[in-house]
């Protein structure tokens, strides 16, 4: 059987897949089920029985998530699907991935997840810098349209289906799904108040699924293979596979696919082939740059949802940046504060606010004028830019490797306000 | 701003205190209703909640046990039945601490030379929130500013980004010119370059902007801290609405204009020219004594006297822009039957059918709350923006009560404002406008007609006819609309609360008639069992039309006043308040200025009628004098006296009446109209003012009593008084904020800016705790009257001439005010591109428009959406004989280089519409 549903396709050594090679190794297979009467329910019931979670970082049961559309007839005839293709977390480069390395999974994904909430148009909103997977994508629309896959009528199911393909003009924020569908309209990609949520009242105030590649790329397997395969795939608590990537100073940084609940040992020695040599591990942020730091003595958990928020961290997006001993965590922590600070979309007042005097204050430890004054108004940061306190999740994103950076690493920043310089520099 | 209907309260417990609220409320809103301090930014009375600034955040509990809560943002909770909050929570006031903190990290707290510093909200807030000590030591944000144009002055530096400027800019009325640009904490607000914010109610920024990023520039080159301003109710004249204002005064200048609150009115809104269009006030030109025909000064009793020996010979002319008193001075002074309107042909016809239709119980003239609350609005050939701003701010929330209905089908709570607007997306409640060409409003209305003034009344009267078939048709020649005129009628029909808006501005009665038309023929189709009244918003022309027609017997029209005097019918004349040119054309009025023996002007500045005046008198401005006037509702309401004129000039009916006080001119008024009879009401009951004490006009805090007249004597002097009202040209007395009714400028213990006023509400967006001042002085009469006739097509040919109304400069003393001035067009008449093409005119060329007895040199104005038929003329400042030209006219190029063309050197540029045709 398939292990790896998501890459098994992927030979970054040569083009991917087109429409034939794609159906020639079970493409599609949802789709002709379609064709031969599967309900929208059905799809729904498949889904939400496969314990699929969202792989775009809150992890959120996919198929529950989309039972909140309205269905039948008294639901507005006009409903989205989106996928979101920002990838702009730091650390992070898997859906890009599976964008480049297999477009006609994602396609494949989309109609099943348009069918099963009867929307009609679908968006793939794609991160502006990747040119690639935009060509990639174009590319593999047109033959699915060609195919009589997407357009009016698909396969003579009375189901029509547009992609359309839109790329942004940037800004991290554009990952928030609400802040995507503000810029999908053309306005400020201002994060939306919830409730309503976009299952209700989404794109244009319609009925709205927001899903992230990945989680898209796991339907075509859960269709073709059906769900006791896929629950089969994991050696964990959740089900599937996930994309992991590495990124910092080891061997070889890179990104792969592994059964959920594979040991991070596993990742970070066997795939990733452990630190360069004469470097240790320090720490490291296990779901890209909103996740909170875990240490070496975690490296035997398991990539697992609940396993790793037991450490006080999240798993996210799967995508791991590794702090050596040589790296100074002050910087690298303000590093993504400028980051943050610099994409916040300047809407609510302790985000717009607050990360940029956070991240003065990292400039200050750089340039040697670290104070215990500025530590403290660190600290008080963290619990200010919280969860509940901002408009949306991207200001608590920071203050997760701000919160445990401080938490782990006190000692460095303690050196840089009593040397007055950054001790990592020679 | 929503639909008002019967509030559920529930109970629910604030730090421990049980308290009623309404259940589809949030807690912020209920918190300030209960008058609980609560600080907040990015919350509006009426803009609603979008949970941007954090800063009203509360905690919440899950029930009576749990200890911990959660920090939740008040504005953006629904109130929940038993909901459990706290405000004191030491984390909540820490939380809140921390954001006024981020707030101020790049404020530059240059409050001493800030216009807003003591009035500023983010002073208060600042202060309640307990932030008193900086402690952001890096470098602060720094934005560059811009030229707004002469209204606004822009300081983007002292910017929270709470982002109530574009939500009521764009949002609320909808402007396009002002927009939140860049991000994080870059984020700017401005237009996309510099230049004049192109909206009529862009004022009200000054008073949004929670801080000083938006001031008023008239005030500011003439500024005087809050504090430091004599102030008094007042009402604007600036149109028939009557929103109710606040002018502040200082060494005798009138300073500024600011709003004041009116729930059934102009809630916490007014226009441009309400807000810039008063510094004529201040005019170098005011009149300051009475003079004789030759221009030399007399005395005031010699005036006096003078005007008291000719007036038995004298027939006297009122004035739609004086107040009840001042009208019914002179009415008194000349007797009844000598009295007359003073109202142009085209207005007196107007306002006869205003007034016809005011009595009749079918209809009822709905409010600006009611007017929000239409769900389908016909606006028939009235250029509302123009003419009424306020009523048309108003159309422009009207049309939101769709997206109310969407939200309430999914749930969402009405004050969610982001997410209202998000679930409707462009759909509106239908408003259909019948107009002559592109209007401000077309934004937000569906497809209506275009057409000559006539070609309008002819399509009113056969919708009329479409609603109910007992209203008479006229002959089939609307068959090109008949397909849109089915689905209005159909819409109208259907509608709950629908509405037709018609006004005197138009100057064509026949579009009034055929307004009430439509509304007898929605009243005809009401169930015997619901006959309520259809809404039916007829717009008088200016501040006191009603209350002048209402003096004025109707067969006294201008036009008998005028053939009386030419025709030796009358001796001599007495004009209140009113440029006869204006009014009349040019050859009528010098024939009968010319055949009076002796003609009396009484005004505050000098025009033709003063100029020709055998004796002047000089009267004082409304921020002079108190005064009534009745809005297009029939509302009579009463404007205060705010400071003094030092000069010679007393209210009209000092001059013409014998009446010891104001108080006497009132109701001596009452009494001698029944129509008015109610007009004592709108006088404060001062009855709770312990013997013979006033209510002060100055705050507790002003200053320079001692100092500020030591220039010319060093002994204190003493302090003015006012006989005439209740209240005292001091800082002395029992404060007002005892009674809301009397209320200018509110304020309240840490709550030194506009937004005190929720503490004088019953509720927020409610009336005043003790009603507002004014009475509704119309009895609707018993007996409806039935359907007007279609008028005659008449075989008439030339192009209709129809009055072009520009809120800068159609309303005759705002245009005499400096800042109005730099954004007046200069005369123009509008044509279709047909037309200029037909004339060999283009956009900006001088043309002459010719008529039956005169032929003006205007600014040729090419608009793309104009009928070929019609021609808009606006005079602007400019002495256009516009009654002279008739009814019908004709074009043709004027040559560029005559004293008239050269002349109009003000041209368009000012003009904002969308369907300009520039032909260059």
């Amino acid at each position: 059987m398939v292990s790896n549903p998501l890459t098994r396709n992927i030979d970054l050594s040569r083009q991917p897949f087109d429409l034939a090679a794609y159906e020639a190794v079970d493409g599609y297979r949802g789709l002709r089920e379609i064709a031969r009467g599967l309900e929208p329910s059905d799809v729904l019931d498949k889904v939400r029985d496969s314990g699929l979670k969202g792989r775009g970082g809150a992890g959120f049961p996919t198929g529950l998530k989309w039972s909140f559309v309205p269905m039948g007839d008294d639901a507005p005839k006009q409903k989205y699907f989106v996928v979101n293709a920002d990838e702009m977390e730091p650390g992070t480069f898997k859906d890009r991935l599976l964008m480049e390395g297999d477009p006609h999974l994602l396609i494949d994904g989309m109609i099943i997840a348009s069918y099963a909430i009867q929307a009609n148009t679908a968006y793939i909103f794609l991160r502006g810098e990747y040119t690639e997977s935009e060509r990639i994508l174009r590319k593999a629309l047109a033959e699915a349209h060609e195919r009589g896959y997407l357009g009016n009528n698909i396969l003579d199911t009375g189901f029509d289906l547009d992609i359309i393909l839109h790329t942004s003009a940037g800004r991290y924020i554009c990952g928030e799904e609400t802040a995507l569908l503000n810029a999908l309209e053309g306005r400020r990609a201002n994060p939306r108040a919830k409730p309503p949520f976009p299952q209700v009242s989404g794109l244009w105030g319609k009925p709205t699924i927001v899903n992230n590649v990945e989680t898209i790329c796991n339907l075509p397997g859960i269709m073709a293979w059906g769900n006791d395969w896929y629950r089969g795939l994991t050696k964990g608590n959740d089900h599937g596979t996930k994309l992991f990537g590495v990124s910092g100073k080891v061997r070889s940084p890179g990104c792969w696919e592994l059964p959920l609940g594979t040991p991070i040992r596993e990742l970070m020695e066997v795939y990733a082939g452990g630190m360069r040599d004469g470097l240790e591990l320090k720490g490291f942020l296990p779901g890209g740059g909103s996740t909170d730091f875990m240490l070496p003595e975690h490296l035997d958990l398991n990539l697992d949802y609940d396993d790793i928020a037991g450490a006080g961290s999240r798993l996210a997006t799967g995508t791991m940046i590794v702090l050596d001993n040589q790296t100074c965590p002050v910087g690298m922590i303000g590093n993504l504060m400028t980051f943050f600070s610099h994409e916040s979309c300047g809407y609510c007042t302790p985000c717009r606010d607050g990360l940029p005097w956070v991240d003065e204050i990292f400039r200050a430890f750089e340039a040697g004028k670290g104070s215990h004054r500025d530590l403290a108004i660190l600290e008080e940061h963290v619990d200010y830019l919280g969860p509940g306190k901002t408009f949306c999740a991207l200001a608590p994103g920071a203050t997760a490797p701000l919160g445990s950076g401080l938490r782990y690493f006190r000692e460095d920043f303690e050196r840089h306000i009593s040397e007055q310089r950054c001790p990592y520099r020679q | 701003m929503t639909i008002m209907t019967e509030k559920t309260k529930v109970e629910i417990i604030i730090d421990d205190v049980a308290y009623q609220v309404n259940a589809d409320s949030n807690l912020l809103q209920e918190c300030l209703s209960l008058g609980l301090d609560l600080p907040y930014f990015c919350w509006h009375p009426c803009m609603g909640s979008v949970g941007a600034c954090r800063q009203c955040a509360v905690k919440q509990y899950r029930n009576e046990d749990d200890r911990d809560g959660l920090l939740t943002m008040a504005c953006m909770t629904p109130v929940q039945p038993g909901a459990r909050i706290s405000i004191a929570d030491p984390q909540a006031v820490d939380f809140r601490a921390g954001v006024i903190e981020s707030l101020m990290i790049s404020h530059p707290h240059d409050c001493p030379v800030c216009e807003e510093g003591g009035e500023c909200h983010l002073q208060d807030m600042t202060l309640m929130s307990g932030h008193n000590y900086r402690r952001y030591d890096k470098k602060k944000v720094t934005h560059r500013n811009q030229y707004l144009g002469p209204f606004i002055n822009h300081e983007m530096n002292r910017c929270i980004t709470c982002y109530r400027c574009v939500r009521f800019y764009s949002e609320y009325a909808g402007g396009v010119d002002l927009a939140a640009q860049a991000a994080h904490h870059h984020t700017y607000f401005g237009r996309h370059e510099e230049g004049a914010l192109e909206s009529e109610f862009s004022g009200n920024l000054v008073e949004v902007c929670p801080t000083g990023v938006f001031t008023d520039r008239v005030f500011s080159e003439n500024y005087t801290r809050k504090w430091d301003l004599q102030t008094a109710p007042s009402i604007c004249t600036g149109c028939g609405v009557g929103c109710n204002t606040a002018p502040g005064e200082r060494y005798g200048e009138l300073r500024r204009i600011v709003n004041r609150y009116h729930g059934e009115l102009n809630g916490y809104f007014i226009c441009d020219r309400g807000r810039f269009g008063t510094g004529y006030v201040n005019h170098a030109e005011r009149l300051q004594q009475p003079r004789d025909g030759e221009g030399n000064a007399l005395t005031a009793d010699a005036a006096a006297a003078r005007l008291r020996e000719i007036a038995g010979r004298a027939i006297a002319i009122g004035s739609p822009r004086a107040g009840n008193e001042a009208n019914h001075a002179l009415r008194k002074l000349v007797g009844e039957a000598n009295f007359h309107a003073g109202f142009s042909a085209a207005e007196q016809a107007c306002m006869d059918e205003i007034a016809a239709l005011a009595a009749d119980p079918a209809f009822h003239n709905p409010s600006i709350r009611e007017i929000e609350q239409a769900d389908a609005v016909l606006v028939l050939g009235e250029d509302v923006t123009n003419t009424a701003p306020r009523i048309a701010l108003a159309l422009r929330q009207s049309v939101r009560n769709r997206a109310f209905e969407l939200a309430d089908s999914a749930r969402i709570p009405h004050w969610q404002d982001a997410a209202v607007r998000e679930i409707a997306q462009h759909e509106r409640s239908p408003l259909y406008l019948f107009a002559s060409g592109a209007t401000r409003l077309d934004d937000v209305a569906e497809a209506g007609v275009i057409d000559t003034p006539s070609g309008l009344a002819r399509n009113a009267f056969a919708l009329a006819h479409r609603i109910h078939a007992d209203a008479p048709a006229p002959s089939g020649d609307e068959e090109e609309n008949a397909a849109r005129l089915a689905k209005i009628a159909e819409q109208l029909s259907a509608a709950r609360r629908p509405l037709i808006v018609a006004g005197a501005g138009s100057g064509h009665a026949d579009l009034i008639r055929a307004a009430g038309n439509i509304a007898r023929a929605l009243h005809k189709r009401r169930g015997n069992g619901e006959r309520k009244p259809v809404d039916l918003c007829l717009l008088a022309g200016e501040v006191n039309s009603l209350g002048l027609h209402l003096l004025a017997s109707p067969e006294n029209s201008l036009a008998a006043a005028l053939d009386k005097l030419a025709n030796g019918g009358a001796e001599n004349l007495i004009v209140l308040e009113n440029d006869l040119y204006r009014r009349a054309s040019h050859a009528l009025v010098d024939a009968a200025l010319n055949a009076a023996k002796t003609t009396v002007a009484l005004d505050l500045l000098p025009n033709r009628t003063t100029a020709k005046a055998d004796l002047v008198l000089p009267v004082t401005a409304f921020s002079e004098q108190q005064a009534t006037y009745v809005n297009y509702e029939g509302r009579a309401q009463l404007a205060w006296q705010v400071h003094r004129n030092h000069s010679a000039a007393r209210p009209a009916w000092q001059w013409t009446g014998d009446f010891a006080h104001f108080r006497e001119a009132l109701t001596d008024c009452a009494a001698s109209a029944p129509a008015m009879a109610r007009l004592a009401e709108v006088l404060p009951d001062t009855s709770h003012l312990p013997g013979g004490s006033k209510l002060p006009r100055q705050p507790e805090r002003y200053s320079g009593r001692t100092a500020m007249k030591a220039n010319l004597d060093v002994h204190e002097p003493k302090q003015a008084q006012d006989p005439d009202s209740a209240l005292a040209f001091s800082m002395e007395g029992v404060p007002v904020r005892r009674d809301a009714t009397l209320l200018a400028s509110p304020w309240a213990p840490q709550w030194n800016s506009n937004q005190s006023i929720s503490k004088f509400q019953d509720e927020i967006n409610g009336p005043l705790r003790h009603g507002h001042g004014g009475a509704l002085l119309l009895e609707r009469g018993t007996g409806g009257a039935g359907f007007y006739p279609v008028p005659n097509a008449g075989g008439a040919t030339g192009i209709e001439l129809t009055p072009a109304r520009q809120i800068f400069g159609s309303e005759e003393l705002s245009a005499r005010s400096e800042a109005i001035r730099k954004r007046m067009t200069d005369a123009y008449v509008a044509i279709s591109p047909e037309l200029a093409a037909e004339h060999g005119l283009s956009h900006g060329a001088a043309v002459s428009v010719q008529g039956e007895d005169a032929s003006v040199t205007v600014l040729a104005c090419v608009r793309g959406s104009m009928p070929s038929g019609v021609a808009a003329l606006h005079a602007s400042d400019r002495e256009i004989d516009f009654h002279g030209l008739g009814a019908r006219v004709s074009l043709a190029p004027a040559a560029g280089d005559t004293p008239a063309a050269r002349a109009l050197d003000r041209g368009l540029g000012e003009l904002i519409v969308s369907d300009l045709a520039r032909g260059d």
